[in-house]
């Protein structure tokens, strides 16, 4: 029995209006860590508040555990949220704000000081009980949220981006934090971001998102290396996938699989590129190029060269390219779906 | 000539610009303190000309008079049953505008209207609903056969009616104004927390009292003092519905005042009468400063 499922959840705000989640069907699976990726406005945030119970459902219905809860108040769910404020209670101290989920479930009395005391050592952060929320650094409030959502063992946990409010040192060390605490407590969870990074570090599966619709369900291999789509493909990835439009369909080629002809092995396809722009990042380099001659003439692409990529590379160098054929993948240039393998003329 | 440098230039200017406010508050506020003070230990009457120091001679009558003594209580009275009223009656009325509904416009805009009418206005409008012989609450109550159309209720005749009577008008005139300081600390409130409360269990009134009132307590402590004060210094709603009567028994301390120093003619004894609101108003306007910084703060 799955501890989540969507049947055809929509949510339309304004009558007339494109729907802001349309027709989302998804099955978690026991203990997973699912996340929903996607750009400001894909609805991946309102898909979780409909979760949740903070937002009513247009369509379609929302089980947990088994049970239909689509028109049960979030209290009746048996889930806990962290937000991306985190929302603690400014006026209670960080004791009662781990309490206070307890008091409300009506948990007998007599077990509080007992599940606050393993809840807050579970997060380490025991010694901030008596403190307010005001007096909390941002890795120390996001360790309350998570505290008081852990309290109750809820059946499902729902993150909403609670890491975006970190500065970036910070966010390395709560990503390792967040994933070894779902390890160990074993929850199913859902976790919501617009960052790739945490979704391909942190994810079992990820759900991508683009106005509302699912556009692929996968491991963060399987979306990395498979995409469904183009938005896939270009969401993912720093820089995106390259594509060029070829014979009727469109073809994508990850930046680091672009290297020097003399570097790519096997069956390749080969360009050749005059260097527009270089970026040197330290443990690899970004090479921006210009397509010399051909069927491309003037399209840009993108190369992650590792720094030990021997050669020199200089802006206006022209220099001869290759993709290894396995590397290349086909989408339909009207659907922008994948399409199936075919020979394409490159010259 | 010389001429003078920036700096002295921007000082002066600055003073110029300070002081026509400066000169109102002493001129309106500063000068008649002052007159009180003095007046309370003189024998000043309306038409007399001199002026004699009788040291606390004034206040010693004052105390003595159980009109006094009356009135005094009643303040209290008057002040702490329209602050409860008030501040329960604007708490459900903020919540219920917060959310959005058809209407909702045309809903606040009824609610600020007996704060934006002139208050004689309103309160005449009150003293013919309460009327003896006009009045449309016992005329209803009449047809209702709820009371006998022969001893219908004196709403401004009666001790306790009377008091009931000015409480309640004086409470419909300040909601308003507490309900619209209440949404405003109301909407001050991050939605996030409300919906964390509910997904962490909390219904209606635990979310209500255990979240929402104590996050709002530093601005319901402003509207609190704001409503003593503007209701402990008041005296429009009792002068104009029942003149402190019957018997004194919704005289407040501003109504007494007026009566004996302007209408009775005796300075001295009204300024002394007046003289008692000033620890009461000290005290609440140091609160009310110490509020507004941790106001601040939060």
């Amino acid at each position: 029995m799955a501890v989540l499922e969507t049947r055809k959840l929509t949510k339309v705000y304004k009558a007339g209006s494109d729907a802001a989640v349309n027709d989302v069907d998804l099955t978690s699976r026991e203990g997973e860590f699912l996340v929903f990726l996607g750009p400001s406005g894909s609805g991946k945030s309102t898909l979780l508040r409909m979760i949740a119970g903070l937002e009513v459902p247009t369509r379609g219905e929302v089980l947990i555990g088994g049970r239909d809860v689509t028109s049960l108040a979030p209290r009746e769910r048996g889930i806990a949220m962290v937000f991306q404020s985190y929302a603690l209670y400014p006026h209670l101290s960080v004791r009662e704000n781990i309490r206070f989920p307890l008091q409300a479930q009506k948990v007998p009395k007599a077990t509080h000081a007992g599940k606050v005391t393993w809840a807050s050592g579970l997060l380490g952060i025991g010694h901030l009980l008596d403190r307010k929320p005001r007096e909390l650094s941002g890795g120390e409030r996001q360790r309350v949220a998570l505290a008081r959502a852990i309290v109750r063992e809820p059946t499902l946990f729902l993150l909403d981006e609670p890491l975006s409010n970190l500065d970036a040192k910070l966010r390395a060390s709560a990503r390792e934090e967040l994933s070894s605490f779902h390890k160990r407590v074993g929850t199913t969870t859902v976790y919501v971001t617009h960052d790739q990074v945490e979704a391909m570090a942190m994810g079992d599966r990820i759900v991508v998102l683009h106005k509302g619709v699912v556009r692929q369900v996968g491991t963060p291999r399987e979306v990395y290396d498979e995409p469904a789509d183009t938005f896939v493909a270009t969401f993912l990835g720093s820089p995106p996938m390259n594509l060029l439009e070829n014979d009727g369909v469109v073809a994508g080629f990850r930046p680091e699989t672009l290297a020097p002809a003399a570097q790519v092995q096997g069956p390749a396809v080969r360009f050749r590129l005059r260097i527009s722009h270089l970026e040197y990042l330290g443990s690899e380099r970004v090479v921006y190029g210009v397509f010399e001659g051909g069927r491309f003439a003037g399209k840009k692409v993108v190369s992650r060269l590792p720094i030990s990529t021997p050669g020199t590379f200089r802006p206006d160098d022209a220099l001869e390219f290759a993709v290894a054929r396995e590397q290349l993948k086909l989408f339909d240039k009207a659907t922008s779906k994948r399409a199936a393998w075919r020979e394409l003329d490159w010259s | 000539m010389r001429r003078l440098s920036a700096a002295a230039g921007a000082r002066w200017l600055g003073v110029g610009m300070f002081a026509p406010a400066l000169l109102y508050i002493v001129a309106i506020v500063g000068l008649p303190l002052v007159l009180a003070f003095l007046y309370s230990v003189g024998n000043v009457t309306v038409g007399s000309v001199g002026y004699e120091f009788v040291g606390l001679a004034n206040f010693r009558s004052v105390l003595q008079s159980p009109t006094f003594r009356r009135s005094l209580a009643n303040s209290f009275t008057f002040t702490i049953a329209t602050q409860i009223i008030v501040i329960v009656c604007a708490n459900i009325l903020a919540l219920a505008l917060r959310d959005r509904f058809r209407g909702r416009g045309l809903v606040r805009f009824l609610v600020m209207l007996p704060w934006v009418a002139p208050i004689s206005l309103g309160a005449i409008g009150w003293k013919w609903i309460l009327d003896s012989i006009y009045s449309v609450i016992n005329w209803v109550l009449v047809r209702a056969h709820l009371v006998n159309p022969f001893t219908p209720p004196m709403w401004l005749g009666e001790p306790g009616l009377a008091m009931a009577s000015v409480i309640l008008v004086h409470s419909w005139r300040m909601i308003p104004f507490s309900t619209v300081i209440l949404l405003a600390g109301l909407t001050a409130i991050p939605k996030d927390i409300p919906e964390a409360a509910a997904v962490d269990g909390a219904g209606f009134w635990r979310t209500h009292f255990q979240i929402t009132l104590p996050m709002m307590r530093p601005i319901i402590n402003v509207a609190i003092l704001f409503g003593i004060i503007f209701t402990f210094t008041d005296m429009t709603v009792v002068y104009i519905l029942t003149r402190g009567g019957p018997y004194d028994t919704t005289q407040v301390l501003p109504s007494l005042a007026f009566f004996t120093g302007i209408l009775g003619s005796d300075l001295a004894e009204g300024a002394a009468i007046s003289v008692f609101l000033v620890p009461i108003l000290v005290t609440i306007a140091v609160l009310m400063l110490r509020v507004a910084h941790r106001a601040e703060v939060v």
